[in-house]
C-alpha cells in the first residue's frame, strides 16, 4: 500500500499541507512532497481539491464480524479476590453490551472463587465463565493467555475489556497478538459508533493529546481499561445470570515462566520528579501531624507527596520533598496545594502543571492566580471529604 | 550469547501538543529522544552482558564458550539511527535499523511482528529486552507482542534480576503492592522499568565510537514477512482521529460545604481523566 | 558565540555538562558543607573519560591537549568549582609526568591516571614558601642511589586522596635557583604522611592537605627529569596549567552568570521583574562581557600552547589573573543581584563567591601573574631595537 501525489493534477496551493496531522507534506517547488513522517492516515485526500493525491490501501480480508457477539470482560483476582477494576468494567462493559442488544460475559480465572461468581452476576454479567483449578489460582502470563485464547476463538466475543494494571498489561497483548486481532491499551473513553463499531478513545504523548482508535476490520476489538476511569457497577442481588464451569485442558496449566513467590511491599516511594500527581502541604497544616493526612490524600489519588520550603524549614518533612525555587521544579498532571500561600518561590517549581488545585483558608493566598480550581475552606474539613469521596467511586 | 535490546525513538513528550485550533501535531522545538523506558532496558543488557563475562569466583569463566553479545534494533525511519547510536555509546556492541516506507502506519501488532521478524533474522537469540513502554503510544503492547509472534515467555515490568545465567533467569515483577519472584528458562523476553538501574552516561571514547560505528540496515525486503501483515495494512487498529483534550485554565473557585465542594472536585478531575 | 570546537572538544563540553548537570548540581551544597571528598563524582568522571582528555593515546589518554582541559574544567566548575577542581588539580600533578617523565615513568604512571583510577596532586607550597618558590625547606638529600626527603608541604589539593604526587624539594641550595629537584611520589611510601585536612572559606569540595616527609627514602628512578631542574620543572608546568586554572574560575563565573539572569527574571518588586530595570540590565551586560573575553583569552592561549608555541608564558599568566579577577567581580555581583536570598546559603550564589576567591590566590598569586607579564613585556620591549 502507498501514497503518492499525482504531480500533474497538482496545483501547489498546500491545502494538503495544512490537512496533515503529522506535519508531512511540504512544497518544493510548488509540487505537494510527502515526507517519511507519513502515517498513511489519508486527511490529505479528501482535503486536495483537485484529486492530486492517491490512497491505495489494501486491508487484509476483514473478518465476519457478523459471527461475533456480545461483550466479555477478564475479570482480575488476586489472592481469591476481585479487584475492584473488574467491577468498573463491568459497569462500563454492561452500557456497551445494551447499546449492542448483546449479553455480558464475564471470565474468572482462579481457585475456590465460587462466592465471587455469584457477585460479578449481581454487578452485572448475564453469564460468568470460571475455571477453578489450583494451578490458576495466581495470575501466571501463559496459563492464562492460553485458556483465554481458546475462549475467544471458541465464543467469538465482539468487545473484550480488562483492567489496564499490571496483570492486564502482561496478559492482554499476549492475546491480542495470538488471536490476530486489535488492542487499544489505557482507555478513559468506550463508546459504540453509529456503524456498531467501538470507539476508544486514549491519551497518547504522555496525555498531551487525545486519540479515538477503531478496529474496523478484526474481532473482538480489545481494550484495557485504567482503574478508577469507569463506574463501579453495584451489585444487585436480584439479578439472574448464568455461571459456566471452564474444564482445564491438562496442557493449560504448562509454564515456563513460572511464579516461584510474592512478596509485599506497602511503601512504594514515588519519584517525586516523575509524578502524574502530587499533592503537596504548607505551612497551613500547622503541625506536623498533617503530613499524614497529605498522605492519605495522595495515597487515595495515586501520587507522590510535595512540600513547601516552610513545611521543609520547620522540620516537618525532608528536604527531598521540597517543591520550588531551591527544591525541585515539578510539572505533573495534577497538582494539589494544600495550606500553601504560594509564594514565587513555591510557584516557580509548580506552576506549568497540567492542573492545578489548590486549597487554603486564605481567599487572597497568592496560590489561587495559578490555581484551575480553588477551594477557599479548612483543608482539615475539605481533604478528608475529598479522600472519602475518591474512595467511594 | 546473544540479548536483544528493542528500541524506539520518540518525541520528547512532554513537548508535544496538539495546535487546538488545527488540530495538528506541533512539531517544532519537539526534540527527537531514545524512549526513556528503553534506556534501561539498554542498561540492563550491558550490565547482564558484564555479570555473564565476568569470570566466577572459581576462577572459571562464567559462560562457556563465547563471550555475550548485545545488539540493539529499532524499526522506524532513517533518523532512528541517532537512537541506536546513543545506545552504542553506552557500550552496545551492535545497531540494526529496520527502515522501510512499507512500515509505516504500523499499530503495536505490526510493530510487534516486524521486530520479531528483524530477532528471528539475527537467529540464536537467548534474551530480549524491551523497556515497559514507549512514551509516545503509552501502550505497553510491543513487548508482550514481540514474545508471542516469537514463541516466547515473558517476564514484564521486570525490576531486578535476581540471578541470570545462559540457561535460566530469576526476576522480580512489579505489581501494583509488591512483586512476584519469576523463574524462567532462556530464551525468554522482558520487558523493564525505571526501578531496574541507573543508566550509564556515554563515555568520551563511547560517543566517538558511536559516531563511526556501521549501522546494519535491513528494509523489508531483507526480512522473511507477510506483506498483509506489515504497515497499515497489518496493522488491526487504526487512529481515526487526534485532539487536544480539554485544558482550559479555570480558575474556578468552588464554593460550599466540604462534602459537596469533595463532590464538585472528584466529578471535575474525573472528567479531565486525573482520577 | 561558537568557538568552533572540534569533535571531540564539543563531545568533551557534552558530556562534562551533562555531568554537572545531572550529577553535580544535586550533590554540590551537601560537599560544601561537610567537605568530603567526592570520590563518586570522579568516578561519573573517570568512566566518562574526562581524566584522559589531555594525555597521550599511548598511555591511555585521549590524544588532546590543554584545549581540552580548559572545556571540561570550565563545564565541571560551572556546577561546582570545588568538584571540579579534583580533576584540574589532577591534571596539574600528571602534566610534570607527561613533560618531564621519562617512558618508564609515563608507563608507569599515566594509565591509571588517565583512567580516573587514582589521581594526581602537585606539592610546591610549604609554610614559608608561597610567592617566594625559592624558599622551599624540604630536602633531598642523597643517599646512594636513593635520596631521603624531608620536609613539610602546605595546602595541597587532593593531599591524601591522590595516589600520585610530584613534589618540589631542594636538592642543592648553594646552587640557588638551580638547586631544586622534582619526585614522583606515591601515597603510601614509608616516611610519607598526610597532615590535616584543612577547613576553607571555599572550594570545599575539594580536599586540601599538609604533606609530610620523614626520612622518606626513594630510588632516584623517582626522580623527574635531572637534579636542578626542579623550578623549570614547577614553571613549564604552570605556563601550561594556568589556562586550566582560568578555566576553573571561567566556569565558576558562568554559573554565577547563568543563576543571576535567571533570578532577575522571576524576581519582581515594584511591579516587575527585575531584570527590566536599567541599573540590572546594565550589570549583567558588564558581567557577561568580562566572562566573554575571559573565554576568549583563555580559548585563544589554551590552542596556541597546543599548537606548539612555547613561549605563552606571559598570555598564560593573563588568562589566569583576568579569568580569576573576572571570576571574584561577577560572582560577588550575582550575590548582589539575588540581593537578600543571595547571601542565604539556600541559593548557590554565596558558595560561588567564596568558591571564587582562591582562584586569585593559587597556582600563582594574581599579584605574581602580574610580575610575570610585566617581567615578560621588559624582556619583550628590551629586545626589540
Amino acid at each position: 500500500m502507498s501514497i503518492r501525489v499525482i504531480e500533474d493534477k497538482c496545483t501547489g496551493c498546500t491545502l494538503c499541507v495544512r490537512a496533515c496531522p503529522f506535519a508531512a507534506i511540504t512544497m518544493q517547488d510548488k509540487l505537494a512532497v510527502i515526507g517519511p513522517e507519513c502515517t498513511l492516515c489519508g486527511a490529505c485526500v479528501p482535503a486536495c481539491k483537485f484529486d492530486a493525491i492517491e490512497l491505495i490501501v489494501e486491508q487484509r480480508k476483514p473478518v465476519d464480524k457478523d459471527r461475533y457477539r456480545n461483550v466479555w470482560i477478564v475479570a482480575e483476582q488476586k489472592r481469591g479476590v476481585v479487584q475492584s477494576v473488574t467491577y468498573e468494567l463491568i459497569g462500563a462493559g454492561r452500557r456497551l453490551a445494551d447499546a449492542r442488544g448483546a449479553e455480558l460475559h464475564v471470565v474468572l480465572l482462579g481457585a475456590g472463587m465460587d462466592g465471587a461468581c455469584k457477585d460479578l452476576v449481581a454487578r452485572g454479567a448475564d453469564v460468568v465463565h470460571y475455571l477453578d483449578h489450583p494451578a490458576f489460582a495466581d495470575y501466571q502470563d501463559e496459563p492464562y493467555s492460553r485458556v483465554l485464547c481458546r475462549l475467544m476463538n471458541t465464543h467469538r466475543p465482539e468487545i473484550v475489556l480488562c483492567g489496564a494494571t499490571a496483570i492486564g498489561r502482561s496478559l492482554i497483548p499476549r492475546v491480542a497478538v495470538q488471536i490476530n486481532t486489535g488492542l487499544t491499551a489505557d482507555c478513559t473513553g468506550l463508546e459504540i459508533d453509529t456503524d456498531g463499531g467501538l470507539m476508544q478513545i486514549r491519551p497518547a504523548f504522555g496525555g498531551n493529546i487525545m486519540a479515538t482508535i477503531l478496529t474496523p476490520n478484526h474481532r473482538p476489538q480489545m481494550a484495557t481499561v485504567r482503574h478508577k476511569v469507569m463506574k463501579e457497577a453495584k451489585p444487585d442481588p436480584k439479578r439472574k445470570g448464568k455461571v459456566v464451569t471452564i474444564e482445564p485442558l491438562k496442557e493449560d496449566a504448562y509454564v515456563r515462566a513460572k511464579v516461584v513467590d510474592f512478596v509485599e511491599e506497602v511503601e512504594a516511594t514515588v519519584n517525586l520528579a516523575e509524578a502524574d500527581i502530587i499533592v503537596s502541604g504548607g505551612r497551613g497544616l500547622g503541625t506536623p501531624e498533617g503530613f499524614k493526612l497529605i498522605q492519605a490524600f495522595a495515597l487515595a489519588l495515586g501520587g507522590a507527596v510535595g512540600s513547601s520550603r516552610a513545611a521543609v524549614d520547620a522540620g516537618w518533612i525532608p528536604y527531598s520533598h521540597q517543591v520550588g525555587q531551591t527544591g525541585k521544579t515539578v510539572c505533573p498532571k495534577l497538582y494539589v496545594a494544600c495550606g500553601i500561600s504560594g509564594q514565587i518561590q513555591h510557584l516557580v517549581g509548580m506552576q506549568s502543571s497540567d492542573t492545578i488545585l489548590a486549597i487554603n483558608k486564605d481567599p487572597d493566598a497568592p496560590i489561587f492566580t495559578v490555581a484551575d480550581f480553588g477551594i477557599v475552606g479548612d483543608l482539615y474539613k475539605v481533604v478528608p471529604a475529598i479522600i472519602d469521596r475518591l474512595n467511594q467511586r | 550469547m546473544k540479548i536483544v535490546v528493542c528500541i524506539k525513538q520518540v518525541p520528547d513528550t512532554t513537548n508535544v501538543r496538539i495546535n487546538p485550533e488545527t488540530n495538528t501535531l506541533v512539531r517544532e522545538g519537539v526534540e527527537s529522544i531514545v524512549n526513556p523506558f528503553d534506556e534501561y532496558a539498554i542498561e540492563e543488557a550491558i550490565r547482564i552482558k558484564e555479570r555473564l563475562d565476568e569470570p566466577a569466583p572459581t576462577g572459571k569463566p562464567a559462560t562457556t564458550g563465547k563471550p555475550a553479545t548485545t545488539i540493539v534494533v529499532t524499526m522506524g525511519p532513517p533518523q532512528a539511527q541517532a537512537a541506536l547510536r546513543q545506545a552504542l555509546s553506552v557500550g552496545i556492541d551492535e545497531a540494526i535499523l529496520l527502515s522501510d516506507r512499507a512500515f509505516a502506519g504500523s499499530d503495536t501488532w505490526a510493530t510487534s511482528y516486524a521486530l520479531s521478524k528483524m530477532i528471528e533474522k539475527i537467529g540464536d537469540v537467548d534474551l530480549v529486552l524491551c523497556g515497559k513502554q514507549a512514551i509516545d503510544g503509552d501502550t505497553a503492547q510491543v513487548g508482550p507482542g514481540v514474545a508471542v509472534h516469537l514463541g516466547l515467555p515473558q517476564i514484564t515490568f521486570v525490576k531486578k534480576i535476581e540471578e541470570i545465567t545462559p540457561k535460566k533467569i530469576r526476576a522480580e515483577r512489579m505489581m501494583e503492592e509488591g512483586h512476584q519472584v519469576i523463574e524462567c528458562r532462556l530464551p525468554v523476553l522482558l520487558t523493564v522499568v525505571k526501578e531496574i538501574n541507573e543508566p550509564r552516561l556515554p563515555s568520551i571514547r563511547g560517543k566517538m565510537r558511536a559516531k563511526k560505528a556501521e549501522i546494519t540496515t535491513w528494509t523489508a525486503a531483507d526480512l522473511d514477512v507477510d506483506q498483509d501483515s506489515i504497515g497499515l495494512k497489518g496493522s488491526p487498529t487504526v487512529v481515526h482521529k487526534i485532539y487536544a483534550p480539554d485544558r482550559k485554565k479555570e480558575g474556578r473557585v468552588l464554593d460550599g460545604e466540604p462534602a459537596d465542594v469533595a463532590t464538585d472536585i472528584v466529578s471535575e478531575l474525573k472528567r479531565l481523566s486525573l482520577v | 558565540m561558537d568557538y568552533q570546537l572540534t569533535e571531540l572538544q564539543q563531545e568533551i563540553r557534552d558530556i562534562a555538562r551533562r555531568i554537572a548537570e545531572e550529577k553535580i548540581k544535586p550533590v554540590r551544597a551537601q560537599y560544601d558543607e561537610d567537605g568530603a571528598f567526592p570520590w563518586d563524582i570522579v568516578k561519573v568522571c573517570a568512566d566518562a573519560d574526562l581524566f584522559a582528555v589531555f594525555l597521550p593515546e599511548k598511555y591511555g589518554g585521549l590524544d588532546g591537549g590543554i584545549m581540552e582541559l580548559v572545556v571540561a574544567t570550565e563545564e565541571l566548575s560551572r556546577a561546582c568549582g570545588g568538584i571540579a577542581l579534583c580533576l584540574a588539580a589532577s591534571a596539574l600533578g600528571t602534566i610534570p609526568i607527561v613533560l618531564f617523565g621519562t617512558d618508564e615513568q609515563k608507563e608507569k604512571y599515566l594509565p591509571d591516571l588517565a583512567a580516573g583510577k587514582t589521581v594526581a596532586a602537585f606539592a610546591l607550597t610549604e609554610p614559608a614558601a608561597g610567592s617566594d618558590a625559592s624558599a622551599i625547606q624540604t630536602t633531598a638529600v642523597k643517599d646512594g642511589d636513593y635520596y631521603v626527603i624531608n620536609g613539610l608541604k602546605q595546602w595541597i589539593t587532593n593531599g591524601g586522596e591522590a595516589g600520585t604526587y610530584v613534589v618540589v624539594t631542594m636538592t642543592d641550595r648553594s646552587k640557588g635557583a638551580r638547586g631544586a629537584s622534582t619526585f614522583v611520589l606515591e601515597k603510601g611510601m614509608e616516611g610519607f604522611d598526610f597532615g590535616k585536612k584543612e577547613d576553607k572559606m571555599g572550594i570545599r569540595g575539594s580536599t586540601t592537605r599538609e604533606l609530610i616527609f620523614r626520612d622518606c627514602r626513594v630510588h632516584k628512578s623517582h626522580l623527574l627529569g635531572r637534579e636542578g631542574m626542579g623550578f623549570m620543572v614547577a614553571m613549564k608546568t604552570f605556563d601550561m596549567s594556568r589556562p586550566g586554572v582560568a578555566a576553573q574560575a571561567l566556569g565558576i563565573a558562568q554559573g554565577a552568570l547563568d543563576e543571576a539572569i535567571t533570578y532577575a527574571r522571576q524576581r519582581e518588586q515594584f511591579g516587575h521583574p527585575i531584570i527590566s530595570f536599567q541599573g540590572m540590565q546594565f550589570k549583567i551586560a558588564e558581567m557577561a562581557m568580562r566572562v566573554e573575553a575571559a573565554r576568549a583569552l583563555i580559548y585563544a592561549v589554551a590552542r596556541s600552547i597546543d599548537a606548539g608555541d612555547t613561549r605563552c608564558a606571559k598570555e598564560s599568566a593573563m588568562t589566569k589573573a583576568f579569568a580569576s579577577d573576572v571570576a571574584m567581580y561577577v560572582t560577588t555581583e550575582a550575590v548582589q543581584v539575588l540581593g537578600g536570598y543571595g547571601y542565604m546559603k539556600e541559593y548557590p550564589v554565596e558558595k560561588m563567591m567564596r568558591d571564587a576567591k582562591i582562584t586569585q590566590i593559587y597556582e600563582g598569586t594574581n599579584e605574581i601573574q602580574r610580575s610575570v607579564i610585566a617581567t615578560n613585556l621588559i624582556k619583550e620591549y628590551a629586545s626589540k631595537k
